[in-house]
């Protein structure tokens, strides 16, 4: 269980997020919305220890994160990937893969041994083939396509075996057609692997249709929580942000 | 806002992915050590010559030096200004030993180490957490501040005039270091297995924590890696490497000189690491050849050979954006594939 408890951090008296209270429950999947500006990365960053916030509690499973760095606050468990994908661009893909299980294993230290070592390797396969990289584990990741890094991105967070996967935009950049495979294979890895997964995105037809709950941002305050018939519903989002054109029509 | 981002792709790219496919066999890496150590053995036999093997030795101490100093910038993206200041720790720290306590010369050159070791952690917690061009040049400032002790400390250091009157160098193990050959194969040696120990670093899960700090430092931090005690790790060890290279030349000159210290120390092992290239493990070694070559046969024709070396490194980093080694490599690599392309 996730829980934020009355978070904030302002940059030079603008507050990107504020006194925001929230619970993940375990293995759900939640969609974080809003407009720019919203504090929708700046939230990420604040779990992830990118940034420390000015005052609030992040609990996973009771142990509080704040003041932990990013790499402590990964081995307890949150991986994350990044708006813009954020990849080794000189690695192949299974030595991205093959590297990330090692630093999960405390063995990114190892000076005795070759690279890759064999109780690696098990776990990397896995997550390739979650993420469907397999067939592409010898491509060096600067040459894979947009949508490939996304997923080598997602990929990295998941090899961890996290607790908690934080997706920022995971169909950023995308086309059509390619934003709907990125949010089935989001939602597949939900299903599969039971985490709890948060996500943020800017399409509302995905968001209205594979979030279960929804959780809207706007100038670092929570607008609204709720399922997506809540959401649109709700009087408040409609004037800060959808919109009539979501508004009031039956799932 | 500050939202965290992924460092340019393009960023990455200027360092071609280049690497072997040994892996599959590590043993491979020291049967070739062994055959190179084999073939620089008999060279004594084969030759007479003195300058020759002189070369070799002087090749070893840099070869090492340049070699170490491509662990940080090409496999972990750190650029260090002065990793010569190691070298000159290495040359004094030794020198100063048998100078002065008259111990075995292994000896002397393990406390040699640990005392780099130590300089190295101190100065490198200062230094790692410093963003590229400021680790840049704060190193540079602590290489400046070595050399200038050497210089005021005169009464240690012997100053400007730097260690006279020999390096004392018994016997040990029936290894007698002022004769020529045994300190030929004693340099040869230790050029061997240290370019063995760093292809190990290289290979090992540690070299790959490196590769991922120099591709995306902020990434691997967010997979669980420490990134600053990964790169302190390294400063640490690549110091220990420079220093034999420092050693090896204190025992060739059978002295150390303030020099052996100075920046251009740390400017000609960038300069070996421009010209052999940084994405192949041997591309400093090959860059030190060519500058010792270089070197040697420019200063014999001409006065002024700083502008020939110039006019070289110009051609190395604007004509071909690449050493020599990463050159052949892509040459390679871009034959191949054209072939497999075609059949």
């Amino acid at each position: 269980m996730l829980e934020i408890r009355g978070l904030s951090k302002s940059f030079g008296g603008v507050k990107a997020t504020d006194n925001v209270t929230l619970d993940f429950a375990d293995g759900s999947l939640t969609a974080v919305i809003g407009p720019n500006g919203a504090g929708k990365s700046t939230f990420f960053n604040l779990i992830t220890g990118a940034l420390r916030p000015d005052s609030g509690q992040i609990l996973l499973n009771g142990v509080d994160l704040v003041g932990r760095s990013p790499p402590e606050i990964a081995r307890h468990g949150v991986g994350r990937s990044f708006q813009v994908a954020s990849i080794f661009p000189s690695l192949t893909v299974q030595e991205t893969m093959l590297a990330a299980v090692c630093s999960d294993q405390r063995r990114a230290g190892v000076l005795h041994r070759r690279f890759p070592l064999a109780e690696t390797r098990e776990r990397a396969e896995h997550a390739m083939e979650l993420l469907g990289l397999a067939g592409k584990r010898d491509s060096i990741a600067a040459t894979l396509s947009h949508g490939d890094q996304k997923l080598l991105d997602i990929a990295l967070a998941l090899v961890l075996d996290p607790k908690v996967l934080l997706l920022d935009e995971p169909t950023a950049g995308m086309g059509p057609e390619e934003r709907w495979r990125m949010i089935d294979k989001v939602r597949e890895l939900w299903e599969t692997q039971k985490i709890t997964v948060v996500f943020i995105e800017h399409d509302m037809d995905i968001v209205f249709k594979i979030a279960p709950v929804i959780v809207v941002l706007c100038y670092g305050e929570i607008l609204a929580t709720g399922t997506p018939d809540a959401i649109r519903n709700n009087t408040a989002v409609i004037e800060a942000y959808l919109g009539t054109e979501h508004a009031g029509v039956p799932a | 806002m500050t939202e965290v981002q992924a460092e340019p792709a393009a960023d990455a790219l200027r360092t071609p992915r280049v690497e072997t496919k040994s892996r599959h066999w590590p043993y491979l890496d020291i049967l070739i050590a062994l055959a190179v150590f084999l073939a620089l053995a008999v060279l004594p036999l084969l030759s007479g010559s003195k300058a020759l093997l002189d070369f070799v030795i002087r090749c070893a101490a840099m070869g090492l030096f340049a070699t170490s100093l491509n662990l940080l910038v090409g496999y972990t993206g750190m650029i260090s200004f002065g990793h010569g200041m190691f070298f000159g720790l290495g040359a004094y720290g030794f020198g100063l030993i048998m100078q002065r306590t008259g111990m075995p010369v292994p000896l002397a050159m393990v406390v040699t180490l640990a005392i780099t070791a130590v300089v190295a952690t101190i100065i490198g917690a200062i230094c790692v957490r410093l963003k590229e061009i400021y680790f840049a040049f704060v190193t540079l400032a602590f290489q400046m501040l070595i050399h200038s002790t050497i210089l005021s400390w005169s009464s240690f250091t012997g100053g400007d005039q730097g260690l006279r009157g020999g390096i004392p160098r018994p016997v040990f193990l029936g290894i007698d270091l002022s004769n020529h050959v045994h300190l030929y194969l004693a340099s040869c040696s230790l050029l061997v297995s240290g370019l063995l120990a760093m292809r190990q670093i290289a290979q090992s899960p540690f070299g790959y924590t490196m590769r991922m700090i120099r591709d995306n430092e902020m990434r691997a931090r967010f997979i669980g890696i420490d990134v600053w005690r990964a790169k302190l790790a390294i400063f640490v060890l690549a110091a220990l490497f420079a220093a034999i290279g420092g050693i090896i030349m204190a025992l060739f000159v059978s002295g150390a000189y303030p020099e052996f210290a100075y920046w251009t120390i740390s400017g000609e092992g960038i300069f070996i690491n421009m010209l052999g290239g940084v994405t192949t493990f041997l591309g400093p070694m090959v860059g030190t050849v060519l500058l010792l070559t270089l070197n040697d046969t420019v200063t014999r024709l001409t006065e002024y050979h700083g502008i020939v070396l110039g006019i070289v490194i110009l051609f190395f980093a604007i004509g071909l954006r690449k050493g020599l080694m990463d050159f052949v490599v892509e040459w390679y690599a871009h034959r191949r594939d054209g072939e497999g392309g075609r059949s």
